[in-house]
């Protein structure tokens, strides 16, 4: 890969896809490229980033909506929110730890990786938060997709399809999202020393609750130590977060540690140390190890997490905790990715998918970073990729068999 | 009512096949899965846009996946268009068949198939009623979120048709947002499945380009839906407010300050007046516009919550507040919105536009399109769901007066076009249909068009899924 096209406007990057696919010259699209090792490996003759592209375009926060260019860096967003108390709903993970990447992460990139942590289980995906986008596709063609209200059927959900499509569909340009208030308080309920069967249960029955727990994971006894410094209580951690209103938060964490403190040790942590650990779930702390040991992300039903973990530990060495109410797996495997043995499993238990999100640069030639799909289904997802990027030149490889 | 909307002309072929047609789908079906006689067809010959109707070729009334993949495997042999129905509620002609379709009505595939409270899941078939999911739920603790007006009747196959909401989506989102999984079948009847009960999809979010795309890509005939815990109280309360500004005003300070009440609903005048004579809801008369600001929670939640709110009412000059002391009083508030389109029906004809706007711009998009209105000599009631913008001003009209049946349409093209300028798009929740499938233009350039019908061709090369709706009859890529 030679070239590195960094345009700076949308002018300008749609006339380098127009002058790349009529000379077939392929493209590999990032932002920040701090997820640039997310997917299979790409072959491409060019680079083209999004950084050139930067800048808050429009935000009125009694709106909740902001739109920006796809190279506005993501921490530059999360602190105008903050400065106005608000804040992006699901929780973008920060893929450089794991990943062992660095650079600044772009919302552009957020949105074309889906990228969704904890709070993605109440409050919805990076694709729920997308109203808007503004897009190249593989044409050289601006595209103009979705809006910048809350509700909007108008057409074709393109913005659907080009969120979490990992740069093979479109390059985009600009994004429009939705922003929520932040909370003003929070607290995390930690039930303490339970297996991950009778932890699955627990976060069922708390989401089954009216108290609105906002996230929940699973923390085994073997990762529990990497959290806050080690500061969370004896034992593996089954943690809720609430949040809300000062007159809200208490009143729902006394009904948690009511019900759930009759069988195991309950604590709490509050405001900044709940945040905190939040964000290191959301991050995968346990294994950002510097290593390129395989870290797998798997979602599946969340009655099945703990039974594909538990299927896969008789034969294969893992590491493994829970967030989605256990239906969000990262595993980490002590050398093999076995692709096989886990996408086996999760069939067997109802269906989902695994994503190798790390692995050392030989088995990501062999192994394919996202979840094969049925035969209909993946022909169907090529026709489309076809009708964006008639030419193959957004991302070839990165989601292989695309 | 003189027609504008045109419909793509019947294929001479397929209409002269129709008997034979009819034989071979009789092979396909049970004697009761196939409507064909002229009389019996007519009941599908509409939906809630009623001013346009056209017979279907036949009706088929699958009652398995199976059945509905063979339908389709012989239409799209055989090149006939097929129109899917479930309802037939829709308000902007989504399910209007044509001379040459075959409509693939999916009532009868009315079973719940699983509801799972540990994951939080309903699996149901695509005719199951959208309040049929809730009803079914309840006992487990449990509700289906998106709500419309219309969720008696209106099928979950619909609302994926429509990505329709509801009066509480402010909180909850639209179907969208609450669809974890279809079973899909294509137009050549290849059976898909999308989605599951683990959340985000492995590859492209097809399912997030079906949810809302108007039968154009395929026929639901399951899907898996998110339930939510019941909240554990809700309380709804009416502000009266002296005008339409102060009210809207009222609105972008309440989202502005950090409270998401579950629901705020807005009535203007005519709206309060249609709906307070039918539902007897005890609507104040004396006020300008009404919101109706609904919280959830605990007791002490909802009481901080409505303190704050009360407080940015009164900053706004509200005339009225009424709390409710009871769940009848409550229900009664919301009898008078939820019956503010059927109240309306009784004393006049109405078309119900569906554009969304930013919040910035409600007070005047209400006060424009008013003026609009007033301008072709109707009248018009505002009801809508304040808290997104998505509005539903509901135009006054005689259908037997061809003349004001015409100027009521163009009124209501003015009013989509208003929305669209402001910022805005032409349906939040409705769909494009006919009715607005020939305004396209203004809100997409030639280019954003092209780009999406030619995803709809990814799905349906030849054009046969429910060929007259949504883009423009001019202009569409060649099958
Ligand atoms: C009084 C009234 C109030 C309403 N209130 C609201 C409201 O508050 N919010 C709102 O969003 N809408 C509302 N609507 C509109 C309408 O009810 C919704 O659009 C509803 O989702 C339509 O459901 P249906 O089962 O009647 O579908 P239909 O009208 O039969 O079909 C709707 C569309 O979906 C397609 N379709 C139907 N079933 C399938 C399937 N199984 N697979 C693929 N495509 C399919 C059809 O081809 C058509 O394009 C209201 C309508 C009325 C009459």
């Amino acid at each position: 890969m030679s070239a590195i096209l960094v345009p700076v406007c949308e002018e300008e990057a749609a006339g380098m896809i127009r002058a790349a696919a009529a000379a077939g010259r392929r493209l590999a699209i990032s932002g920040g490229n701090t997820r640039s090792g997310f997917g299979s490996p790409v072959s491409a003759d060019a680079v083209l980033r999004s950084a050139g592209m930067s800048g808050i375009v429009a935000y009125d926060p009694a709106e909740m909506v902001m739109t920006a260019r796809a190279g506005t860096p993501l921490a530059e967003i999360e602190e105008t929110l903050l400065d106005n108390g608000q804040m992006l709903s699901f929780d973008p993970i920060d893929h450089r730890a794991i990943m062992g990447t660095d650079g600044e992460p772009t919302i552009g990139g957020v949105f074309a990786t889906n990228a969704s942590g904890p709070r993605r289980l109440s409050a919805g995906a990076a694709r729920d938060s997308l109203l808007g986008i503004r897009f190249v596709n593989g044409r050289g063609e601006v595209i103009r997709a979705g809006g910048r209200v809350m509700k909007n059927v108008t057409g074709l959900d393109l913005v659907k399809l080009l969120a979490g499509s990992h740069g093979t569909l479109g390059f985009l340009t600009e994004v429009t999202f939705r922003v929520l208030p932040r909370p003003k308080t929070e607290q995390t309920i930690i039930v303490s020393g339970l297996d991950d069967e009778a932890a699955a249960r627990v976060m069922a029955a708390a989401m089954g609750l009216s108290v609105e727990v906002s996230a929940a994971a699973h923390l085994p006894e073997s990762v529990r130590g990497r959290f806050l410094g080690g500061h969370l209580p004896e034992g593996a951690a089954t943690v809720l977060r609430l949040e809300g209103l000062a007159a809200s938060v208490p009143v729902r964490a006394a009904r948690l540690r009511e019900l759930f403190g009759r069988h195991a040790p309950v604590s709490a942590n509050e405001n900044e140390a709940s945040a905190h650990l939040w964000r290191q779930i959301r991050d995968v702390a346990p294994y950002a190890d510097s290593t390129s040991r395989p870290v797998w992300r798997v979602s599946v039903a969340p009655s099945a997490g703990f039974q594909v973990v538990a299927a896969l530990r008789l034969e294969a060495g893992i590491d493994a905790f829970y967030d989605w109410q256990g239906g969000l797996v990262w595993m980490r495997m002590e050398a093999d990715p076995e692709p096989d043995l886990l996408r086996r499993a999760i069939a067997h238990f109802g269906g989902g998918h695994a994503t190798l999100m790390r692995a050392s640069a030989q088995m990501r030639t062999t192994v394919p970073a996202f979840e094969p799909l049925s035969p209909a289904v993946a022909a169907l997802s090529a026709r489309v990729k076809q009708q964006l990027d008639p030419a193959g030149i957004f991302n070839p490889g990165k989601m292989a068999g695309l | 009512m003189s027609e504008t909307i045109a419909f793509l002309k019947p294929r001479a072929d397929v209409l002269a096949r129709r008997s034979t047609i009819i034989a071979d789908l009789a092979d396909l079906l049970p004697p009761e899965g196939l409507v064909h006689e002229p009389r019996e067809l007519v009941p599908f010959e509409t939906d809630a846009f009623v001013s346009y109707r056209r017979l279907p070729l036949a009706v088929a009334l699958p009652t398995s996946t199976a059945e509905v993949a063979a339908v389709l495997r012989y239409c799209h042999r055989y090149g006939i268009p097929v129109v899917p129905r479930g309802a037939g509620t829709s308000l902007c002609g989504g399910a209007i068949p044509q001379e040459d379709a075959v409509v693939i009505g999916l009532s009868r595939l009315s079973r719940i198939l699983e509801i799972d409270p540990f994951n939080r899941t309903a699996t149901v078939q695509a005719g199951v009623t959208n309040l049929a999911i809730s009803d079914a739920v309840s006992p487990e603790g449990f509700f289906y979120a998106p709500d419309p007006s219309s969720q008696l009747a209106c099928t979950i196959g619909g609302n994926i048709g429509m990505n329709s909401g509801g009066a509480h989506c402010l909180k909850y989102g639209v179907t969208t947002n609450n669809l974890l999984g279809v079973t899909l079948v294509l137009v050549d009847g290849t059976v898909i499945e999308l989605g599951g009960k683990h959340l985000d999809a492995a590859g492209y979010d097809l399912l997030g380009l079906v949810c809302g795309s108007e039968g154009q890509l395929g026929i639901v005939t399951e899907a898996t839906v998110r339930i939510l815990a019941k909240p554990e109280g809700a309380r709804p309360v009416l502000f009266g407010f002296e005008t339409s500004e102060e009210a809207g005003a009222c609105v972008a300070d309440v989202i502005g300050s950090g409270i998401i009440p579950v629901a705020i609903e807005f009535m203007d005048k005519p709206a309060i007046e249609i709906c307070e004579a039918f539902a007897k809801a005890g609507y104040p008369l004396d006020v300008g516009a009404l919101l109706i600001v609904e919280v959830e929670g605990s007791e002490a939640e909802m009481d901080a919550m409505l303190s704050l709110i009360v407080e940015i009412a009164r900053r706004h000059g509200v005339r009225t507040v009424r709390e409710c002391q009871s769940a009848t009083e409550a229900a009664l508030i919301w009898k008078g919105r939820k019956s503010a389109f059927g109240a309306t029906g009784r004393i006049a004809d109405y078309i119900c536009m569906d554009g969304t706007v930013p919040l910035s711009q409600l007070s005047h998009v209400l006060k424009r399109t008013g003026e609009i209105v007033a301008g072709f000599g109707l009248r018009v009631a505002n009801v809508f769901h304040a808290g997104d913008g998505n509005m539903h001003p509901l135009i006054l009209f005689n259908a037997n007066d061809p003349v004001e049946a015409a100027k009521a349409e163009t009124a209501g093209n003015e009013i989509l076009k208003l929305c669209v300028d402001a910022g805005g798009c032409l349906t939040g929740e409705h769909g494009v249909g006919i009715e607005k499938r020939d305004l396209m233009r203004h809100q997409y350039s030639e280019a954003d068009l092209a780009q999406q019908m030619a995803v709809r061709a990814a799905f349906d090369p030849q054009w046969l899924m429910n060929p007259s709706k949504v883009f423009p009859l001019e202009g569409r890529p060649a099958a």
